[in-house]
């Protein structure tokens, strides 16, 4: 199955790297890498979640956007309540930021398995309905978020820990004297780690086979003694739990954060799964680093079209692959 | 007579025509039976909201194609004419111009979105389409010498559809009705004299009489399309494609067809509300909201019906017009209570519709219409 070729993924990667280090020099191009993979990262947490829950219960979830916008908020709340009080070490900042990700990650994944079970489960296997119902969700996520967070923009200083750069020593040939964002390469690293993390899950491990099988049949697997509803709830949560996680880092990464956040970052998310391949966690791996490094290399060259550019890759690569660059069997 | 003009699609409820035929007349009145400014925007806005929603219910409910990229449509026509007064000159050849071209851009952008169709499949169509309309809402926010980015475009009226043409240069006798409901629950004796006034009918009555016109016209329309051959095939498409093409109906020429028909009619209702409006800008003809607003209201009044998205721009457009003042008295009832307060401030009424939406997709899956033609048919 799994074969050592490069497939159109690969290429497609190479490509735009290749492209992007013919129209700029070689600084330019590690560092706008860099920021790219460390956008790329952010956008996986987001849209895997979204990817999963198409692939494996066959639910669109548009309300996507709003639960990203949730753990952003419930992130920074801890992070600007708490933040001032702890000890200013390396130490007593990591205490800060873990508690901000865990808090993100079961406020959005608790909501989203509420959201699952009180509008989504309704509408299984209606799409038209999936959508409608969804946006009316986020309509409904949003406004709350409003009503208790208020609608102005809150801003999120960076912490000390992840602000600052780490600058490569003048004697490396060709790139010395190079700033690299800490913040960004430590994003760009976490966002490898879950994505290994998932992958590793997916197909490694027996709840990964069932969940894989669950894709592919899920008729079958009940057959043979797995009770799916539990899982696919599990699953939900899981994405849910992602989606914050990842709009609490781009939270940090924006230092501001709005309600309407979700709105703009599910466009961003579409994009990559579209990219991707509805319901492949791979391909939405590919589609989240094409998305981010494109978005930083145009928007460097031509700031106006960044956002323009990556629906246009999107849009062609739809023409070249109808079902993104990894299909899922039968979507 | 009617039956011919309604194509047969009559609205098969009592309730319903009565309801139709109170929208109807209180668009035919308009100014002179609302003396309030703010009613009267109402309504035009109303007017043109119709042709939009039911433009769209061609494609929705008749078609089962989600586009969110049914707003580019209307901002092609609203832009048109705003660009084209802005360069040609405020003059009624200009308004034709601008209207000409957005109508030629709007049938490119229906053909490719067609076509799309053909490529991939539908889920993927509606995801598509919605980053599609927000790449051009990002490019029409940056083109800021074309487009005036985020401030929009001031629309510069032909003097002869502005507030300065006296049309009958004389005054024009007006019952306003909220006024006389008003008095005769408080004062029957002089509530008719009270009620009466006479009105200036200027260049904007002109312009809101087109758009209410070219809504009813729009309407009819796409009620002869639907009940159509062509309409069926639609149906048949919905129903199931696969047979359909097995019948050996292209399907994506119908497809397209419907995107082709939606699209012009939205980019019409987009002019006229350019020249109704007098100021466009992304936020009122292109942003995510307005495409969920025009949803809303397919899916409240009741897809596929075409008379479900007529009620629903209407009573959508009520909402959104009164709404915000319930929940102030709402608001009022319990003031000591903050998470009360948080709940029912005014600025949350699109909390409101959008739990009304999401129940309405459960409950009422057929939308306003959908119920009373269900209890219709029940004791007939």
């Amino acid at each position: 199955m799994r074969t050592l070729l490069p497939g159109p993924h690969h290429r497609l990667l190479s490509l735009v790297l290749l492209a992007g280090l013919l129209s700029m020099g070689v600084k330019t191009w590690l560092v706008l890498t860099l920021s790219g993979l460390a956008m790329g990262s952010m956008l996986f947490l987001m849209a895997s979640g979204m990817t999963l829950a198409f692939g494996l219960l066959r639910v669109l979830n548009l309300a996507h956007g709003a639960l990203i916008s949730l753990g952003a908020f419930a992130g920074a709340t801890w992070w600007v309540v708490r933040a001032q009080a702890l000890p200013d070490t390396v130490w007593g900042q990591w205490l800060a930021l873990l508690p901000a990700m865990l808090l993100a990650m079961s406020v959005a994944g608790l909501v989203g398995a509420v959201f699952e079970r009180l509008v989504i489960r309704p509408v299984y296997g209606n799409y038209l309905k999936q959508m409608l119902v969804t946006v009316g969700g986020a309509i409904i996520l949003t406004q709350l978020l409003q009503g208790f967070w208020g609608a102005s923009p809150i801003a999120v200083p960076r912490p000390d820990l992840l602000r600052g750069s780490l600058v490569l020593p003048q004697s490396v040939p060709w790139v010395g004297g190079l700033a690299l964002e800490k913040f960004r390469l430590l994003t760009a690293l976490f966002g490898l780690g879950v994505y290994a993390l998932v992958i590793h899950a997916l197909e490694r491990t027996r709840w990964g086979v069932v969940i894989r099988a669950g894709v592919e049949d899920r008729e079958m697997v009940e057959m043979l003694g797995h009770r799916m509803a539990p899982v696919f709830l599990a699953v939900f949560t899981l994405g849910a739990m992602l989606a914050g996680l990842g709009g609490m880092f781009w939270g940090l990464y924006q230092e501001v954060i709005t309600a309407h956040m979700g709105d703009e970052l599910l466009i961003l998310v579409i994009v990559v799964i579209i990219l991707g391949g509805l319901g492949s966690v791979r391909g939405c791996f590919y589609g989240a680093l094409l998305a981010g490094l494109v978005n930083l290399y145009v928007g460097y060259l031509l700031p106006a079209l960044a956002s323009v550019a990556v629906v246009g890759l999107m849009m062609a690569v739809l023409m070249w692959r109808p079902r993104g660059l990894i299909p899922v069997a039968d979507t | 007579m009617i039956d011919a003009m309604l194509s047969g699609d009559r609205p098969a409820s009592r309730w319903l025509s009565a309801v139709l035929l109170l929208l109807l007349a209180c668009l035919a009145g308009g100014p002179f039976l609302f003396a309030d400014v703010r009613a009267f925007t109402l309504l035009g806005t109303m007017g043109v909201f119709i042709l939009v929603a039911a433009a769209y219910d061609l494609m929705l409910g008749y078609a089962h194609m989600v586009s969110f990229a049914h707003t580019l449509f209307f901002a092609l026509g609203a832009y048109g004419v705003a660009l084209a007064t802005l360069h040609l000159g405020p003059t009624l050849t200009a308004v034709a111009v601008g209207v000409g071209l957005a109508l030629l851009f709007s049938l490119l952008l229906a053909l490719v979105l067609g076509a799309l169709t053909l490529r991939v499949q539908a889920i993927f169509f509606a995801l598509a389409t919605l980053a599609v309309a927000f790449a051009c809402l990002h490019l029409v926010l940056q083109a800021y010498p074309l487009t005036g980015g985020a401030d929009g475009l001031r629309v510069r009226l032909p003097a002869a559809l502005g507030p300065g043409h006296d049309v009958f240069q004389t005054r024009l006798p007006g019952l306003d009705v909220p006024r006389l409901l008003r008095g005769l629950w408080s004062d029957p004796a002089t509530a008719w004299e009270q009620a009466r006034y006479s009105l200036r009918f200027t260049g904007r009555h002109l312009v809101y009489y087109a758009s209410i016109a070219l809504a009813l016209g729009g309407v009819l329309l796409l009620l002869r399309v639907v009940r159509s051959p062509f309409g069926q095939v639609l149906l048949a498409i919905r129903e199931n494609e696969f047979r359909a093409r097995a019948l050996g109906y292209r399907t994506v020429r119908y497809r397209t067809a419907a995107v082709v028909l939606a699209g012009l009619l939205t980019c019409l209702a987009g002019a006229a509300f350019a020249l109704f409006n007098r100021y466009v800008s992304p936020t009122n003809t292109l942003s995510f909201d307005l495409m969920v607003f025009i949803l809303l209201m397919c899916v409240i009044g009741g897809m596929g019906t075409l008379y479900g998205a007529v009620l629903g721009a209407a009573l959508f457009l009520l909402a959104q017009g009164y709404l915000q003042d319930v929940l102030a008295v709402l608001a009022e009832l319990w003031p000591e209570q903050p998470l009360w307060q948080a709940l029912f401030a005014p600025q949350r009424w699109l909390l409101w519709l959008g739990l009304l939406f999401v129940l309405c997709v459960y409950w009422f899956p057929d939308g306003i219409v959908g119920r009373l033609r269900a209890a219709r048919a029940k004791n007939p």
